[in-house]
C-alpha cells in the first residue's frame, strides 16, 4: 500500500474494531473435517452453546498490546529481582521464619501455575469458539510466564536456605503437596467448560484475591521486594483472567437456561475445593508472616463476604446462588489458621520447613483478631506445647493420619457449630469405606464417586509400601517405613522440618545476619550481639 | 436495592499510578481508597470510572488505558473498557 501514493492513509482502527477483526476475522469454519471431530470434547459434559460470537472479551486485548505490556511488565519484574540480588535482599526480610512461607510457595504452588499453563493450552485447543480461545492461549502464556518467574526469584533463596532444592520432585511425592497437585490435577482432567469455571471463575475470581492481595502486600510488609514482584506482576495478569472467569460465566448463563444448574454445581464444587486449598494460605498470612498485615479472618470478611457478596448479588439474576457451604467457611474463619497450625507443629518432623509456637506477642495480637476462639480453644494448646518444649520432650504426633478423599487434608477440621469435635464423615461405594473432612468434600465424592475413587493418597500409598525410594528392602531387619516414605518425598529427616530453634535455617541466617532468626524470642546463637 | 454493591480496583502502590489514583478520585467521589503496604485498594458502591482524558491531565502525557494492566493487582465488577473510559460496574 505504501506503493500507492494516492492511497489516503487507513484511519486508525478503535480498540473494538480491532478486537473484533482478531478474534472474528481470524476464525474460519472447517469444511474437510467434521467440527465435532475437531473439537471432541466441547459436548460430553451438557453445556449447550448457540452462539460462539457472543463471547466478548471484555479488555479487548490485541497481541501488539499483550506482547508490549507483558513485555513491560517482565522488564520491570527483573529490574527489581537484579536490584533485589545484588543487594543480599534474601537478608532483609524480617526474620528467617519469613522464608519458610517461601519454601511453601515454591513446593506447593509454582507447581500450580504450570498446571495452569497446560490447563490453558489444552482450552486454547478445544474450545470452538475464537474469543475464548485466544483468551486461553493468552492465559497459557501467562501461567508460564508466571511459574518461570516465581521459580527464577526463589532460586536466589535457595542459593542460602534449604528445602527448596528439589521442588518438582516434592510436589510430586510430597503428602500436604498432593492437596494442590491433587487440585489442579481434578480439574485439568474434568471437561473443558468444569476447568474454566474451576479454575477462572471460582478459583481465580472468587478465591485467589486472597493469596495475591494480602499475602503479597504482607510480603512487602515484610521486606521482601522480590516474592512482592513476581507476586504483583503475576497479579496484573490474574486481574485479566478474573474478568475472563466472570465473562465465561456469563456466557454460559445466557447461552441457555440449561447450564445454570451445571454451572452452579461446579460453582459450588470448586468454591469449596478452592476454600480447603487456601486453607495453607490462611496458615501462612497467620503464622508464618513475622510482621502482620491482616488476619486470615478479616481477609476473609473483605475478599470473600464483602466482595464475594456483591458478585454473587450481580449473578442472582441468572438464578445463581452463593456457593453451598459458604457458610460454613465464615464459621470457620475463626479456627482454620489454628488448627492447621496445629498440625503443621505436630507432624514437623514429615514436612519440608521447620515450624515453630507462636510467640507471646503473637498469641495476643490472635487474642485481638480471634476474640471468640484463640483465648478459648487454641491459646492453652500453645502454652502447654510451649511447657513441653521448655522441659525438652516437645509435642510430637508420629502417627500418619486420616486423609480426606476428595480433597485430601488430613481430617482435623471441627464440626462447624463446634470446635472442640473433629468432623469425620463417611460413606460406602462399591463395598469401600471413603472419609472425608466436611459435608463439602463428601458431597462432591458422592456426586462423582467414580471419579475420586482414583485418588492417590499418600498415607495409603505410603501403607501400600508404594512410597519408597528405589532399592529399598522393605524386609530389612533395620527397616523404618515412615524414614523410607520421607526420603522417597525428598523430605531429609533432621535437616528439612523439625523446630526453627534447632533448624540449619535459623542458626546460619544469626550468623550471616547477627539478628535473631525469630525477632520475637531472642537469639539462639553466639553471633547475635546482645544490645541490652 | 440497585447499583449499590461495591466495585474495586487494585493498584501497585508507586508513581505510575499516583495520577491514576487522583483521576480515580476525582471523578467518583464516592469511591475510598485504601492503604496497604506496596497497594491501594480503591472502592466504590455501584460504579467506577477511570477516564483516559483525566489520567491525561495529571500524567502531563499521552495514557493509553491498557497500560493499567502494568500496575493492576485486582479488580472486582464487570469491565467495560474503550480508548476513553475503563469502567468497572455491576448490574445488580
Amino acid at each position: 500500500m505504501a506503493a500507492d501514493g494516492d492511497l489516503k492513509p487507513i484511519k486508525k482502527l478503535s480498540l473494538k474494531e480491532n478486537y473484533a477483526l482478531l478474534t472474528r476475522g481470524l476464525g474460519w469454519e472447517p469444511t474437510y473435517e467434521k467440527k465435532e471431530e475437531i473439537f471432541r470434547t466441547i459436548d460430553f459434559e451438557g453445556i449447550k452453546i448457540h452462539d460462539w460470537e457472543k463471547w466478548e472479551d471484555p479488555f479487548r486485548l490485541t497481541m501488539d498490546a499483550y506482547w508490549k505490556y507483558q513485555g513491560e511488565k517482565e522488564r520491570k519484574l527483573y529490574a527489581i529481582i537484579d536490584a533485589f540480588q545484588q543487594n543480599n535482599g534474601q537478608f532483609n526480610v524480617t526474620d528467617a521464619r519469613y522464608v519458610q512461607a517461601l519454601k511453601l510457595f515454591l513446593n506447593g504452588i509454582v507447581g500450580l501455575e504450570y498446571a495452569s499453563h497446560r490447563g490453558f493450552n489444552i482450552l486454547g485447543r478445544e474450545f470452538p469458539g475464537v474469543g475464548p480461545r485466544i483468551a486461553a492461549q493468552m492465559q497459557a502464556i501467562d501461567e508460564l510466564r508466571h511459574a518461570t518467574t516465581q521459580i527464577h526469584a526463589i532460586s536466589h533463596y535457595n542459593r542460602f536456605f534449604e528445602g527448596m532444592a528439589d521442588f518438582p520432585h516434592q510436589f510430586d511425592r510430597v503428602w500436604y503437596l498432593s492437596i494442590p497437585k491433587s487440585f489442579f490435577e481434578d480439574a485439568v482432567s474434568s471437561g473443558p467448560f468444569e476447568f474454566i469455571v474451576a479454575i477462572s471463575f471460582a478459583f481465580e475470581y472468587v478465591l485467589t484475591n486472597l493469596a495475591f492481595m494480602p499475602w503479597m502486600s504482607g510480603a512487602a510488609f515484610n521486606g521482601d521486594m522480590s516474592t512482592v514482584s513476581f507476586g504483583f506482576s503475576a497479579q496484573s495478569d490474574e486481574a485479566r483472567h478474573m474478568t475472563l472467569g466472570i465473562e465465561v460465566i456469563k456466557f454460559l448463563l445466557e447461552q441457555d437456561p440449561d447450564n445454570v444448574p451445571l454451572v452452579q454445581k461446579w460453582i459450588d464444587k470448586w468454591f469449596w475445593r478452592g476454600y480447603r486449598l487456601l486453607a495453607l494460605l490462611a496458615t501462612m498470612m497467620d503464622y508464618m508472616l513475622p510482621k502482620r498485615v491482616m488476619s486470615w479472618s478479616e481477609a476473609w470478611t473483605i475478599y470473600y463476604e464483602e466482595n464475594g457478596g456483591a458478585l454473587f448479588a450481580d449473578l442472582a439474576r441468572y438464578g445463581i446462588r452463593p456457593p453451598k457451604y459458604a457458610d460454613v467457611t465464615i464459621k470457620e474463619k475463626q479456627r482454620v489458621s489454628h488448627e492447621m497450625w496445629s498440625i503443621f507443629y505436630s507432624v514437623r518432623n514429615a514436612v519440608g520447613f521447620p515450624v515453630w509456637l507462636p510467640s507471646a506477642e503473637e498469641m495476643d495480637w490472635f487474642s485481638e483478631k480471634y476474640p471468640d476462639t484463640f483465648d478459648r480453644y487454641y491459646r492453652p494448646r500453645f502454652e502447654h506445647w510451649r511447657e513441653l518444649e521448655e522441659k525438652g520432650t516437645p509435642f510430637t504426633n508420629m502417627t500418619l493420619p486420616q486423609l480426606c478423599q476428595v480433597c485430601q487434608w488430613p481430617c482435623i477440621y471441627t464440626e462447624p457449630d463446634d470446635p472442640t469435635e473433629f468432623v469425620h464423615r463417611e460413606t460406602e461405594y462399591q463395598g469401600e469405606t471413603f472419609h472425608f473432612c466436611s459435608d463439602g468434600c463428601k458431597d462432591i465424592f458422592c456426586n462423582e464417586p467414580e471419579k475420586y475413587v482414583h485418588a492417590w493418597l499418600p498415607v495409603h500409598q505410603i501403607y501400600q509400601g508404594n512410597c519408597f525410594p528405589e532399592g529399598a528392602d522393605p524386609t530389612a531387619p533395620d527397616f523404618n517405613p515412615l524414614v523410607a516414605a520421607l526420603q522417597y518425598m525428598g523430605i531429609k529427616p533432621g535437616v528439612d522440618g523439625g523446630l526453627m530453634s534447632q533448624h540449619v535455617d535459623a542458626s546460619r541466617w544469626e550468623q550471616w545476619t547477627s539478628r535473631p532468626a525469630n525477632l520475637h524470642e531472642g537469639a539462639i546463637t553466639q553471633a547475635v550481639r546482645k544490645t541490652t | 436495592m440497585s447499583n449499590i454493591q461495591p466495585v474495586f480496583i487494585a493498584l501497585q502502590a508507586n508513581n505510575d499510578t499516583l495520577p491514576i489514583i487522583e483521576a480515580i478520585c476525582s471523578d467518583n467521589p464516592q469511591a475510598q481508597v485504601n492503604e496497604y503496604p506496596a497497594m491501594v485498594k480503591i472502592n466504590c458502591p455501584g460504579r467506577m470510572v477511570i477516564r483516559r482524558s483525566s489520567v491525561e491531565e495529571r500524567m502531563g502525557r499521552d495514557f493509553d488505558l491498557r497500560e493499567l494492566q502494568i500496575n493492576l493487582i485486582s479488580l472486582a465488577g464487570e469491565v467495560d473498557e474503550s480508548e476513553d473510559e475503563f469502567v468497572l460496574f455491576w448490574k445488580a
